[in-house]
């Protein structure tokens, strides 16, 4: 049963990887990803790693795939060419890489001497990889890598709000198209809710070019309306 | 099964995944091989923490993700601000950082 399920879940993480490669539109990609990683947490399960298989469906081909997603949708996922320009030989040389990497590896893993790999591992009890288990160490012993990798999340939300966020841009047209009547009701920078969120009062046409400069105002440009 | 055909469906993966980074042109596609290349890490990673019953290898795995994780998002943030730009989505035309 074991063997069937690992044979199962194999043949679908590799044809998955084959597919993401293979793929010209990085939208089946993506598609192809969510079925391989589901395969992958499978292959997860049948090696005792309940937590990780977890964390993998939920986290992975949850949520970062849906990321992925809105960005190809986004950019635009347009069709490319398979292989690089004609004429030049790299995709062969990519091909015979990829089989000379595989049969390294091969090597190098199933040849170590290692007395337990063709085995099914030392027997392990019925916690094994439980979230009871992975989470006593994670707040124990292996607490410093915890605490670094929470803060190296922090770090790359922060970042990619910067890389990500619209500079400038077409907003100047967006604030003429915002001149309501409750900007008459509003005075002017008293803190109100509505300048919390970005909607500033205007000031009147005659002046808003000198007034676009100042440099409270700049700020609110930057938003991603 | 043992734990050596792990060990080969994981070095299978991880060599699909670095000839598809030297294969593809749309960096999306890019990041998605070197998160199959990160995968079968991870595969590799916890085949030999179940060879030998030690849960440390797991927590490993774990670590690896959030790092995945992270360069996912910046990557991602990238190509949008190539998009944002109207830089072409390619890295054979894409060959230096600045602007």
């Amino acid at each position: 049963m074991a063997a069937l399920l690992f044979f199962l879940a194999g043949t679908g993480a590799i044809a998955g990887a084959a597919g993401v490669v293979a793929m010209r539109n990085p939208f089946y990609s993506v598609l192809a990803l969510v079925s391989h990683l589901l395969s992958l947490a499978a292959l997860f399960l049948l090696l005792h790693a309940e937590f990780v298989a977890a964390a993998q469906v939920i986290v992975y081909a949850g949520a970062v795939m849906v990321l992925y997603v809105f960005v190809v949708a986004y950019v635009g996922g347009q069709d490319e060419p398979l292989g690089p320009r004609p004429g030049s030989g790299l995709r062969v040389v990519s091909l015979v890489f990829g089989a000379a990497l595989f049969i390294e590896l091969c090597i190098a893993t199933l040849g170590s001497g290692l007395s337990l790999i063709d085995t099914r591992g030392t027997p392990v009890g019925a916690g094994f990889g439980s979230p009871g288990q992975i989470g006593e160490l994670l707040l124990t012993r292996y607490l410093l890598a915890f605490e670094l990798a929470s803060f190296l999340l922090l770090i790359a939300a922060v970042g990619a709000v910067v890389l990500a966020r619209r500079r400038g841009g077409v907003s100047a047209a967006d604030d003429q198209a915002r001149y309501s009547a409750m900007d008459l009701l509003r005075p002017a920078n008293t803190g109100t809710m509505a300048e919390a969120v970005g909607v500033r009062r205007r000031l009147p046409p005659a002046t808003e070019r000198a007034g676009a400069t100042e440099p409270e105002q700049a700020p609110v440009t930057d938003a991603d309306r | 099964m043992d734990i050596g055909w792990y060990l080969t469906v994981s070095a299978l993966i991880f060599a699909i995944g670095a000839a598809g980074v030297l294969t593809r042109r749309s960096p999306l596609v890019i990041l998605l091989c070197i998160e199959l290349m990160l995968n079968a890490a991870n595969l590799a990673l916890i085949a030999f923490a179940r060879m030998h019953g030690d849960p440390d290898g797991q927590i490993f795995a774990i670590i690896v993700m959030v790092v995945a994780a992270c360069e996912v998002t910046i990557g991602l943030g990238i190509i949008v601000a190539m998009h944002r730009r109207r830089l072409p989505i390619n890295v054979d035309e894409l060959r230096e950082l600045q602007g």
